[in-house]
């Protein structure tokens, strides 16, 4: 009949879900965690390994030893502070993609601070002092770094993407710049290096691993709360949900995104201190390592929620490190391990594709009267 | 929802008019239980409607009915879950826009799609392939006589920008006609023009139907069906309601069917004891381009009184309002409050002095709320600077929310819903609640009632009056003449950003109104 003639085209279209139920996306992340795995073993196989031992020496590298799960613990620390610093500025809709120049810029504040100061009138400064100094110095630089892109933006309508972006290059030329220059450490018989931070400006271990991780925890926290339940976190919110209703509320809308974008530079470069000062101990033009990128992924793969970026970083984390285990152990190629990587990622984040959207194939106009 | 043909949810046959109009009459285009739906939403729910050659068909029904949907999946810019369309008695999958002008099916939009640079007939040729043979002069030669044929009186040598709105249409109408459309649907095309413009529309449109050509016209004002359609189609929540000749209905009839149940349409008009309020002097504002949206605009509104605004869509309602509440920048002039003149003032520091000012912006969700946030958070928007410390405490505004949502029985009566799930009534109940919790003094409404639903739309009406008569002075740009006529007590008319006169409503006619509207001095 009639129906006949719709059915000639198949239609793929997508629509978006109202909610999915929380079980039914739990195991369609499972499925896409399988699938990721059997998608990563064939190629695993196509390059001549065993697949399931490489899984299981990523395992092993993870949670293998005390020693391995601290490494996770510290390559995690610093992309959930960054992560959490961007999710502030997303949240108002502002796309802060300097990361990496903020985490930098931070690192050099506080490597000022961790080399050239940690004397005062010839007392050495206690550690919690020089640490402290160095966390809020790492924090005010981040700030006005942070300030310049969003002024523009505030006062002209500059692109912030753009401008955060190209920040990142100066950042870490002027690391370069320290390293070759004023910083460079005459010891290391003219090698550009920057000196190794004293005992009294590295962060503490905690349960073995740096300080860092408890400083994020604390973050999770707090970001949290500022979000939720400060007047600040409200405003910052309207603005970035509908600029017009916050002038209408009568919100200093210019104010909000400098201050804003300041707070979320200033954490960003906290997480460089803590980069610097817990994991390198010293400053490298590396010092950021596309930590600030991996943390945009981060954010949203988390909906810019702090408890689930803290979930998100913790398990990039292992990725990386279990990544990393079966480069040395299995001799993998390093490129070969971040194919694997970007394998299970693509899996993961398709799933929350599916999660927010439906898929609907099928004849669109095909006639389902009766009669 | 019923699934036989025979009868709709009402118990109307569905195909009551199959015999009209008599005799020869064909159907132009059939739409057999087209269904659309998002996510959950059934937007359209198993719509069957025929238009006829030689007819005009107006699509009535509020905002949400599903209208727009419907004419999306005609016009192929959406496609339909289920169901069947018949051009011409033969059937046709829609796929997209092109399809849809293929079969001579052209839409005419509120927003028109003309490039304002080029001459009507420039626009008119735009996007067709130049065929062979046919010389400059003969193409012109046929798009004039086509415009001679229904009396539009296109100039086809003048540039669009210099045009009017009125002009402008005319020039969107033969460009569809010029396509070949015989099926032509027109999207409330009387939003933008001035009464007089819109009864010269009317007559276009009958000369095209008694040259053969289908119209279906949305619209959801009465007196428009009323005086224009032959048949009246009206659809509410999706479905169709009913489908009846315009001659054997009332417009008390269609406001029931559009809404479901019994309205009386009466707006009162309560006298209150008047004190001077708001004194506006001279006010002249630029956009951003630095064009002039209001020169001189002078006028007084007292406490107690309704003053209507009225003018053609962009006469510059839009800047006097935002002005008033210090969201744009004033370039002279005074907005005297109680003798005190916030003119250029930020709202923060307008509501910093005390003044009390409820404002209702035309486009909530662009302006007055926040989609993504639930009903408590955008009550906070208003006061929750007035909180002491550093966070914001949500305990009285969640409060607050619950007697809102039962005082003006709002659905789905869920406080922590975002509001961009609610329906535009509901959505202006949100805003308009909040407004009045301010206590305002003075209240700013602009198209408070713009996609409200006929009941909605009275609720509002009644909660004005009652403001009106607790001494609030209230400024009401309003579209509907009608309406402005009733509710107001005196109504002021806006053209081009100024003012070209201010009546007293009981005085006042449509037509006096519309000559204003067009710039005459009365």
């Amino acid at each position: 009949m009639t129906a006949a003639r719709g059915e000639r085209f198949l239609t793929i279209r997508m629509a978006q879900r109202e909610s999915m139920p929380a079980l039914q996306a739990a195991a369609l992340r499972v499925l896409a965690l399988l699938l990721a795995l059997a998608t990563g073993g064939l190629f695993i196989r196509l390059i001549g390994f065993d697949p399931l031992a490489i899984y299981a020496g990523m395992l092993r590298g993870v949670f293998g030893t005390a020693i391995s799960i601290r490494e996770t613990v510290k390559l995690a620390a610093p992309l959930c502070v960054t992560a959490l610093g961007l999710a502030v500025a997303f949240r108002m809709r502002y796309w802060n993609i300097g990361g990496e120049g903020q985490m930098s810029v931070g690192a050099i504040a506080a490597t000022y601070f961790a080399l050239y100061h940690q004397n005062l009138l010839g007392v050495e400064w206690p550690r919690w002092l020089l640490l402290t100094v160095m966390a809020l110095t790492a924090m005010a630089a981040g700030a006005l770094w942070g300030l310049v892109p969003a002024w523009f933006n505030a006062r002209y309508g500059a692109n912030e993407t753009l401008f955060t972006l190209m920040l990142n290059y100066v950042a870490m030329y002027v690391i370069q710049f320290l390293r070759e220059g004023p910083w460079k450490n005459p010891r290391d018989m003219g090698y550009p290096k920057i000196a190794m931070f004293p005992a009294a400006a590295q962060l503490p271990k905690v349960l073995g691993a740096h300080a860092g991780w408890i400083i994020a925890l604390a973050l999770v926290v707090l970001v949290s709360l500022y979000i939720r339940y400060t007047k600040q976190g409200f405003e910052l919110t309207v603005v970035g949900a509908n600029p017009n209703t916050a002038r209408y509320a009568g919100m200093p809308v210019r104010r909000v995104i400098l201050r804003t974008a300041a707070i979320s530079a200033a954490l960003c470069a906290l997480s460089g201190m803590i980069k610097a000062s817990g994991a390198d101990r010293t400053l490298t033009d590396g010092v950021a390592g596309g930590i600030g990128f991996t943390a945009i992924t981060v954010s949203w793969l988390a909906n810019l929620s702090p408890p689930a970026i803290a979930a998100v970083a913790f398990l990039f984390g292992m990725l990386e490190k279990g990544a990393g285990y079966v480069q040395s152990t299995y001799r993998v190629s390093a490129s070969a391990a971040d194919v694997l990587q970007g394998v299970i990622l693509f899996f993961v984040l398709g799933s929350e594709f599916f999660t927010r959207y439906r898929i609907i194939i099928g004849r669109t106009c095909a006639d389902e009267r009766s009669a | 929802m019923t699934t036989g043909s025979a009868a709709d949810a009402n118990g109307l046959p569905t195909e009551s008019v199959r015999h009209f109009p008599e005799g020869s009459a064909s159907p132009a285009l059939e739409l057999k239980r087209l269904t659309k739906t998002f996510g959950s939403l059934t937007a359209c729910d198993a719509i069957d409607i025929t238009l006829y050659r030689g007819e005009i068909l107006t699509l009535l029904g509020e905002n949400g009915s599903g209208k727009t949907t419907l004419m999306n999946m005609i016009t192929g810019l959406y496609r339909p879950d289920s169901g069947a369309m018949f051009v011409r008695g033969k059937r046709e999958d829609i796929r997209t826009p092109s399809d849809a002008r293929r079969l001579g099916i052209g839409m005419i939009h509120q927003h028109f799609k003309l490039v304002e640079p080029f001459t009507a007939q420039e626009n008119i040729l735009l996007g067709l392939p130049r065929s062979r043979g046919q010389s400059p002069a003969r193409l012109r030669a046929d798009i004039g006589a086509l415009s001679g044929r229904y009396g539009l009186g296109v100039e086809l040598d003048r540039r669009v920008s210099g045009m009017s709105v009125s002009q402008k249409q005319t020039v969107e109408i033969l460009k569809v006609l010029y396509r070949g459309a015989d099926v032509l649907i027109l999207d409330e095309p009387t939003a933008v023009l001035t009464p007089q413009e819109a009864d010269r529309l009317f007559g276009i449109l009958r000369r095209m139907r008694d040259n053969g050509a289908a119209i279906i016209m949305i619209t959801h004002k009465l007196s428009e069906v009323m005086a224009l359609s032959d048949r009246v189609a009206v659809l509410r929540q999706g479905r169709r309601a009913a489908t009846v000749r315009k001659d054997e209905t009332t417009p008390e009839q269609l406001t029931e069917f559009m809404v479901g149940q019994k309205v009386t349409l009466n707006i009162e008009r309560p006298a209150t004891v008047r004190k001077p309020l708001l004194s506006v002097k001279n006010l002249t504002v630029r956009d951003a381009d630095g064009a002039t949206r209001l020169s001189g605009v002078s006028f007084g509104l007292e406490s107690g009184e309704i003053l209507g605004v009225a003018g053609v869509a962009g006469s510059g309602q839009k800047q006097l309002c935002e002005a008033i509440a210090g969201l744009v920048p004033t370039v002279s002039g005074e907005i005297l409050l109680h003798g005190r003149d916030i003119a250029g003032q930020s709202p923060r520091k307008i509501y910093d002095q005390g003044v009390r000012l409820g404002f209702i912006p035309e486009d909530r969700l662009g302006m007055g709320l926040v989609g993504s946030m639930n009903i408590v958070d955008n009550l906070l928007l208003r006061d929750y600077r007035l909180q002491r410390g550093p966070f914001v405490r949500r305990s009285g505004a969640a409060k607050r929310a619950g007697d809102l949502v039962r005082r003006l029985s709002i659905i789905p009566p869920e406080p922590l819903r975002p509001v961009s799930r609610l329906s535009g009534g509901n959505l202006q109940k949100v805003l308009l609640g909040r407004e009045l919790m301010g206590r305002p003094e003075l209240l700013v409404t602009s198209y408070v009632v713009r996609g409200l639903d006929v009941h909605s739309s009275y609720v509002i009406y009644d909660l004005l009056n009652e403001q009106k008569k607790n001494g609030v002075g209230a400024l009401f740009v309003g579209e509907d003449l009608d309406v402005l006529l009733e509710l107001c007590d005196r109504i002021m008319v806006l053209c081009g950003g100024r003012v070209t006169g201010i009546v007293d409503s009981k005085a006042a006619t449509r037509e006096r109104i519309g000559l204003l509207m067009a710039g005459g001095e009365v």
